[in-house]
């Protein structure tokens, strides 16, 4: 047997197109839904399910429904569905809390005020970046307060007690975000400072406070720290309750940001210092770049808690949107079998968009900041 | 080794015409000690590195070539003796080092280019910031080196869409657009692709030609024979032989140089 080991190729091979995908929704079905007898019998089961499950919901929230225009006899009927007419009804109150009505066009300007700052600030292609920055994290704040507070240019008093629905949540869970973000960030790069003195405040800082509960920190605030406070001062609850939210999601978002920094490799610190930058413009320009971007997904994930945290505020007497939904599900002028569950299944929705469009944020985020450098 | 020493002796460099100060003392290395807690890694090491010196330093992995070269811009602390860089000694002052470092560039063997920045902003981020250059200048500076260095044309791409040997090239360019007066490079060749080595090298030869004082840590004992004026030969931590590349190669005196270049020449 003898075999010829020399060769040499005469030419090269032409690329040619990848085999074609077969497809069909047949083809698809037979290869995801029945390939094999397991997957015949989860098929089934999954069918079998959806079968059980989706018609008794759909009749709640469409098909039985009392939509708006009802009334609450409608919604006392037998086999009625969602109360959509006790939400539309009563959505002034889930928006506004206990704002005073004739007064609702200053929280409608601050929401108008809000998407006209945030769509463009997180648009990347958008103009006047800087600007609009300004305007969003220092000008509207202000104006926003004022508006809201009122007390100046003759606008009437509206105390924090009177806040409340969706207003305050956004207020708690936008407060906390944009606060924590900068204070966060500090704590994370103070953890890993080589000054000692530094290191072990910023260390108890976050072990104290990723230790307590959210509802502690919050009693503490609303509850213990009066106590302490020399009589006749008094801070505003809605206040304590934003400083509590905020440095317990700080505490959690430094950890998330020490994670980043500690999957850079150290390389790109010692690139940046033989270079002559100091350790600010390093930490600026080279090291938090690409820190915050690999934990996108953990600091989303921090955020997305933090407003669902937010309804913790409850507890504590301030009327955020779950619990204007809440003390409104025992109002009798709408009492029907149905209303507690529909105001429920509202509240959970409004915080599923907003966790939602969080969540698709930031993979589109991701996806844009994706330069290519992994191998 | 040996097909790389055939590639880069091709070339035939000027060494003779490059200036080398007799006077002018570029880096001063005294009586230098240093600890990784406990263990004893650069011992007794003393170095005078003259202004347009080249100087290969050589030696087995884990003898201190790299900590040596990382201790003159303090990316390495050094715990006693003296280390003192353009007059500037080092010490725990901040400022000191980032002068020293401002004059030092340094070529690292995994190029550590800033992956989220393009080419372009890697090479002016630290003119811009450090040096306080207006951004056009920076970046016609950018381009001249890039030019330099071959791959003007990868400007505006993200480093990880470069390979291995255009990465260290935009990584040289990247030091040299600090105007540097020294570079240090510290396994430049280590981790490319064979086919890759003597791009870089060649960007090297040319920073050699224009009489840049440099040190480089490498195995390229073609590139050694070539462009240094001296070799450095480590091993445990301490500097055994040192000699002009002719002696060193041909004529080494130290049982441990002897059985080093025995291994790797072959």
């Amino acid at each position: 047997m003898t075999m010829d080991l020399g060769f040499v190729r005469k030419e090269f091979v032409p690329s040619k197109p990848a085999p074609g995908r077969t497809g069909g929704p047949i083809l698809w079905a037979q290869k995801n839904l029945f390939s094999t007898p397991t997957d015949t019998l989860f098929t089934v089961i999954g069918i079998l399910f959806l079968l059980w499950a989706v018609p008794p919901l759909y009749n709640f929230i469409i098909g039985h429904a009392v939509m708006p225009g009802g009334t609450v006899e409608d919604c006392r009927v037998e086999g009625a569905g969602a109360c959509w007419a006790y939400i539309y009804a009563r959505f002034n109150f889930f928006i506004y809390g206990f704002y005073p009505i004739q007064e609702y066009w200053r929280p409608n300007i601050v929401f108008v005020m809000l998407a006209a700052l945030i769509i463009p600030l997180l648009m990347p292609t958008a103009p006047f970046k800087r600007i609009n920055a300004l305007l969003f994290f220092v000008v509207f704040p202000v104006v926003s307060f004022y508006l809201l507070h009122g007390g100046v240019f003759g606008m009437r008093y509206v105390p924090t007690e009177q806040w409340g629905g969706l207003m305050v949540t956004l207020i708690i869970s936008l407060v906390g975000i944009i606060c924590s973000i900068p204070l966060g960030i500090l704590l994370a790069l103070g953890r890993q400072s080589k000054l000692p003195i530094i290191k072990t405040l910023c260390v108890l800082f976050i072990e104290l406070w990723r230790a307590v509960p959210l509802i502690t920190v919050l009693f503490m605030a609303s509850i213990m720290l009066p106590l302490f406070m020399p009589a006749g001062t008094t801070v505003d609850k809605l206040l304590r309750a934003l400083v509590g939210v905020t440095l317990f999601s700080s505490a959690y978002l430094a950890e998330t940001v020490r994670g980043g920094l500690q999957a850079l490799p150290r390389g790109q610190f010692e690139a940046g210092a033989s270079l002559g930058l100091g350790y600010w413009k390093r930490t600026y320009f080279i090291i938090l770049p690409q820190a915050l971007k690999h934990v996108i997904p953990g600091i989303v994930n921090n955020f997305i808690a933090l407003f669902k945290d937010t309804s913790l505020v409850s507890i504590v007497g301030i009327f955020d949107l779950l619990n204007t939904v809440q003390s409104a599900s025992s109002d009798i002028e709408w009492a029907s079998p149905t209303q507690a569950v529909t105001g429920y299944v509202f509240a959970a929705f409004v915080f599923w968009i907003f966790c939602f469009a969080m969540s698709r944020y930031s993979l589109w985020m991701e996806r844009r900041l994706d330069t290519g450098h992994k191998r | 080794m040996s097909q790389v020493s055939e590639t880069t002796v091709e070339r035939n460099i000027k060494t003779s015409g490059m200036q080398v100060s007799k006077t002018d003392v570029a880096i001063d290395v005294i009586g230098m000690h240093k600890w990784y807690s406990d263990f004893h890694v650069l011992r007794d090491i003393n170095l005078k590195v003259m202004r347009g010196e080249r100087i290969v330093i050589a030696g087995p992995s884990g003898s201190g070539k790299s900590t040596l070269i990382r201790c003159i811009n303090r990316l390495e602390e050094h715990q006693e003796g003296q280390i003192i860089v353009n007059g500037t000694e080092l010490t725990a002052d901040l400022k000191r080092i980032d002068d020293v470092r401002r004059e030092v560039g340094m070529v690292f063997q995994h190029f550590n280019l800033f992956p989220h920045l393009t080419i372009l902003q890697n090479l002016t981020l630290a003119p811009i910031w450090v040096r306080g250059i207006p951004k056009a200048e920076a970046e016609a500076t950018a381009m001249h080196y890039l030019e330099r260095v071959k791959i003007p044309e990868q400007a505006n791409k993200f480093p990880g869409q470069l390979s291995g040997g255009q990465q260290q090239r935009v990584a040289i360019a990247r030091s040299l657009c600090m105007k540097p007066s020294i570079m240090l490079f510290d396994e430049p060749t280590s981790a490319l692709d064979p086919e890759m080595v003597k791009e870089v090298l060649e960007v090297m030869i040319s920073l050699a030609e224009d009489g840049m004082t440099m040190i480089c840590v490498t195995h390229e004992m073609g590139f050694a024979r070539q462009v240094a004026n001296r070799v450095i030969f480590m091993d445990q931590g301490q500097i055994i032989e040192q000699n002009d590349p002719e002696n060193f190669f041909s004529n080494p005196q130290h049982e441990r140089t002897k059985l080093f270049l025995s291994q790797i020449l072959h």
